[in-house]
């Protein structure tokens, strides 16, 4: 893994009290923020996560221990760190403009760079017009745009949110947290680390790559885990509510210690077909063989002239049905791959509707389906319900394109173009192997 | 027709700022004037033993003097309370030291200042009218400062944790926290401040423009002395002429300075919505409409906050590299304790030296005219309480009646007590009281409006829930008052108590000895005490008696006040 951008080691934090009693709010903890990631700390009210903010950007001493910055020791505010309020904390006596301008007058930028690189980034966060309006004539979300653009305009390394959203109604909240994810996903952000805290488990799920959780009384790290989910992410998918579960039970049970949950449905129930066709998938294996049954990918894609992401379907489709696999960046002919092209057409196409039936969930799904009918067809839209929930739009066209391509080579169906149907043909349902 | 009249009102826009540009040139002309004729008499040499004219021909030109005077002090006194208030505020060590030092200070009436200041500056310009002056501007500047200091140092001290964390983390340097954070911050509390200052300023003119010095006998041609001359020969025409112009003086500041300041400090409230009810000033509305004073804002104040930022920042980057010139900054100061320990203590042995010359019955005697202080400022704040309680709390109910009343209650306060003092002993001579039942009037005069204003801000501040819920419930009167009024306006009335009796107390001092009709009417009492200890040049008695009252406000500061502060903080604050 690479460098972390800040460390914290043995950091912890305590008030003395009258009498030699210490009152200890962060127990020692060692928490490192790395480079790309959007790191979410969550923990009950009062856990201290604020505290740790402030300790982890230099604001805060630490009573023991240390924050390492690029790997020296921190000893005052980090420079090139942003931090986005609860309160916003915009100045009122300055324009929207004055206010993001503010951090680059402070590292002395002349004035015309200045208003240029506010303006675009006022821009960025959807404010452009707003310039001259003090921040008590806007609405609390657009404050905290103004907020972000005064954070962003620095170009940090690091964004720091200290529960960015809570001040904020639950629509508007919802609202700029998915722009803050579009800004972030589309690299249109100038950082590329963001810690935020929090205490919304549901913004922590829905945000974060890794959720770390802290513990009260004294603050400590109870669970630090890695978010497996894709974006965007579905608040009601049930891999999401189990990780919003898992952390409400650490949450609430301070003694419980609940292990994370696998990610159990890891595999989607279609794995997605690659866009092959078989002829391209038999011309793959050929050429491997010519190679010794295995070749680096991209010089096979070299070698045939093809672009890489275009001969990358190829292989994984060969993977998908167990003739080839991937090792190390290379295509390997498997036995099975071996005896498919040794084969005749006949007896290939019966390699291929085995290995189909066997490693294809949705070929054997639609003949399955299909065999169940009496008169054997379907229309297409009933596998477009079928795939919808698992593929956008356009894309379950292509699988089903896809699955048409496979199921016909394979003999196993055929499909109606103009009728838009999926059916059996009255040969093949005689002598169906399943 | 029509179309003519349209087009004029075209015209009237387009010479209107022109029209302004010249008003705004003319005024700069005439202030410069001033200062060019002010400067001649300060420079020029003393004008021994003055003679005060009491003819209204001369009441311009000692208005202006006047208010030449309180614009340096003030001026003075802005800076003075931007450093004190900035070094307490950021110095932990020196921090409790210098807040004991204000509440001292704060605590000793003007005249007390008034020899030490006046000897020393006579000394240091023996041959110049200036030293005169420059003492009365100090004594003005010592009525005036402590307030804004504290004003300054409290707002740096609340100043909201995320906005200071913001201007950290983003790397603001000193100039840059100051002009952006800081002095915006605490802005609105200057100018509230300001105008109670040299509020205080017009009280204590009188005393600060003509007084003996034991054998000595300053004059200073303002209408301070004015009214003051007026009242020792009393000439009654003169006394009104007097007291008009200073009216006059009074307003025209109000509408020209202190409207459009406080118009213009709204702008620095620190609130998240826009209040809807905003003070406004035509003043500051013209002003804001001359292209002139906008061009020569771009053209200079702007380039400098440009420049000086930009230094900044570039020496903060340096200093940030390399954390240098710590050890001079130890070394320098080490070097000012030094000078202020050898200071505070050479004065402390000049004034045990001072002191030892005064006799037991002496200081008898002056513990004893400090009783009776204490209970003329006690009745002074009763009898306010009493009149002011009910009526703040019926106006601050009525936003009908607050319309009417607020108005005339700021005017009738802005007249300083002390320049209707003749006019209000005319009166008492007349019924036949004396001095005794005077000062308590005169007191009352000069601090009732303290409370009277805090109550109506308290009164205004108890949310209409509180009213509802007495409604429903059909409290009866005495209810209604024992748990909702009371309750809600006692952070209120305690605000305005302490700041009424501290103006009682250094009321006091010109409220019981008194020039009039070529005679001093003076009554038993610890401001008596030092102003005839001033009169006669007895420093030492003077001395005494400065400390006794100190010591009295101070003590009754920490012991009554600060405890019932506490209290109200606590238990009676209303929290959204």
């Amino acid at each position: 893994m690479a460098e972390p951008l800040i460390e914290a080691r043995g950091v912890e934090k305590f008030y003395g009290q009258p009498g030699g009693n210490r009152v200890q709010v962060i127990a020692p903890l060692n928490l490192s923020v790395y480079p790309g990631e959007i790191l979410a700390l969550l923990g009950p009210s009062g856990s201290g996560k604020s505290t740790l903010l402030r300790i982890l950007t230099g604001l805060a001493r630490a009573s023991a221990g240390e924050v390492l910055w690029h790997g020296q020791p921190v000893s005052g505010p980090v420079k090139n760190v942003s931090i986005v309020f609860q309160s916003f904390a915009l100045f009122p006596w300055l324009t929207v403009l004055e206010n993001v301008e503010a951090p680059l007058k402070a590292v002395g930028l002349d004035p015309a760079q200045r208003a240029k690189r506010a303006t675009q980034m006022l821009d960025t966060v959807g404010l452009d017009g707003f310039e001259s309006a003090y921040p008590k004539e806007l609405s609390g979300g657009m404050k905290q745009r103004v907020g972000f653009a005064r954070a962003l305009v620095v170009e940090p390394e690091i964004l720091f949110m200290d529960e960015p959203f809570s001040a904020l109604d639950v629509l508007t909240a919802e609202n700029l947290r998915n722009e803050l994810l579009d800004l972030w996903e589309d690299q249109k952000m100038p950082t590329r680390t963001i810690f935020i805290v929090t205490h919304n488990i549901d913004e922590a799920v829905l945000l974060a790559d890794r959720v770390v959780v802290l513990g009260k009384n004294p603050a400590r790290i109870r669970t630090d885990f890695h978010v497996d989910l894709p974006r965007p992410r579905d608040h009601k998918s049930p891999r999401f509510t189990e990780l919003v579960d898992y952390i409400y039970t650490v949450l609430t049970q301070p003694d419980a210690h609940p292990e994370v949950p696998a990610a159990t449905p890891a595999k989607p129930r279609y794995p997605m077909l690659p866009h092959a066709r078989p002829g391209g998938i038999a011309g793959l294996l050929e050429i491997l063989a010519d190679h010794n049954g295995r070749e680096d990918v991209h010089k096979l894609a070299d070698l045939l002239s093809f672009d890489v992401d275009d001969l990358l379907p190829i292989v994984e489709a060969a993977a998908m049905l167990g003739f080839a696999k991937v090792v190390e960046g290379d295509a390997e002919m498997t036995p099975e791959g071996r005896a498919f092209l040794d084969a005749d057409i006949l007896r290939k196409k019966e390699l291929f509707r085995q290995a189909a039936l066997e490693r294809v969930p949705l070929l054997k799904q639609i003949l399955t389906s299909l065999e169940a009918k009496g008169d054997r067809t379907l229309p297409d839209e009933f596998f477009e319900d079928l795939l919808d929930e698992h593929f956008s739009e356009d894309e379950t066209k292509l699988q089903l394109e896809t699955a048409v391509n496979w199921g016909r080579y394979a003999e196993l169906f055929d499909h109606d173009a103009r009728g838009e149907r999926f059916f059996i043909p009255e040969e093949t349902a005689a002598g169906s192997p399943v | 027709m029509r179309i003519q009249g349209l087009a004029r009102s075209i015209a009237g826009e387009r010479t209107w700022p022109w029209l302004l540009d010249a008003t705004v040139f003319l005024v700069v002309m005439a202030v410069a004037c001033a200062v060019l004729m002010v400067g001649h008499v300060w420079l020029g040499p003393v004008t021994s033993h003055a003679e005060i004219s009491r003819s209204p021909s001369a009441l311009p030109l000692y208005a202006l003097y006047s208010v030449v005077r309180m614009a340096v002090a003030y001026v003075l006194s802005m800076v003075f309370a931007i450093t004190y208030g900035y070094i307490a505020a950021y110095n932990r060590r020196v921090q409790a030291i210098m807040l004991a030092v204000l509440d001292i200070l704060q605590s000793i009436p003007v005249l007390s200042f008034l020899p030490g200041v006046m000897l020393a500056m006579v000394a240091l310009f023996p041959t110049r009218q200036l030293g005169v002056e420059i003492g009365s501007v100090i004594l003005i500047f010592t009525g005036q400062v402590w307030n804004m200091a504290f004003s300054f140092y409290a707002s740096l001290k609340a100043i909201p944790r995320e906005l200071r964390e913001a201007s950290t983390v983003y790397r603001f340097g000193w100039l840059q926290r100051f002009l952006q954070l800081e002095l915006p911050y605490a802005t609105i509390g200057l100018v509230w401040n300001s105008m109670v200052s040299v509020a205080g300023g017009w009280f204590f003119l009188m005393a600060c423009e003509m007084f003996v010095l034991g054998k000595r006998d300053f004059r200073l041609p303002g209408l301070g002395s004015y009214l003051q001359s007026a009242a020792s020969a009393g000439d009654t025409r003169a006394i009104l002429w007097g007291l008009s112009a200073m009216i006059a003086v009074i307003i025209l500041l109000d509408q020209l300075v202190w409207r459009p300041a406080i118009a213009w400090a709204e702008k620095f409230k620190f609130e998240q919505v826009e209040s809807t009810a905003a003070p406004e000033s035509w003043v500051l509305n013209l002003l804001r409409k001359s292209p002139l004073l906008s061009r020569l804002q771009e053209k200079t104040m702007t380039p400098l906050d440009e420049y000086l930022c930009a230094r900044s920042a570039r020496a903060e980057a340096r200093e940030g590299d390399a954390r240098a010139g710590s050890v001079g900054k130890v070394v320098a100061v080490v070097i000012v304790a030094a000078a202020c320990a050898t200071a505070a203590g050479l004065g402390v042995v000049a004034a045990f030296h001072q002191l030892q010359g005064i006799s037991g019955a002496a200081v008898l005697s002056t513990v004893q005219s400090a009783g009776a202080t204490f209970l003329r400022v006690l009745v002074a704040l009763a009898i306010a309480s009493i009149w002011t309680i009910p009526a703040g709390v019926a106006i601050g109910f009525s936003p009908r009646l607050a319309r009417i009343a607020q108005p005339l209650a700021q005017i009738a306060a802005s007249v300083p007590a002390t320049a209707l003092f003749p006019v209000v002993l005319l009166a008492l001579i007349r019924i036949g009281g004396g001095l005794n039942a005077g000062s308590i009037l005169l007191m009352l005069l000069g601090t009732q409006w303290y409370i009277l204003f805090n109550v109506i801000a308290g009164a205004t501040a108890i949310p209409s829930e509180f009213h509802e819920v007495a409604e429903i419930f059909r409290f009866s009167r005495l209810d209604r008052w024992r748990t909702v009024i009371l309750p809600g306006i006692f952070p209120y009335l305690i605000t305005g108590l302490v700041t009424a009796s501290g103006g009682a107390w250094n009321a006091s001092i010109v409220a019981e000895y008194f020039h009039f009709q070529g005679k001093v009417l003076s009554t038993f009492g610890l401001g008596a005490e030092i102003s005839s200890a001033t009169d006669s040049g007895n420093f030492a008695v003077l001395l005494l008696s400065t400390i006794v009252m100190a010591t009295l406000v101070v003590s009754v500061n920490r012991l009554l006040w600060r405890p019932l502060y506490r209290l109200a903080e606590t238990r009676y604050k209303l929290e959204s």
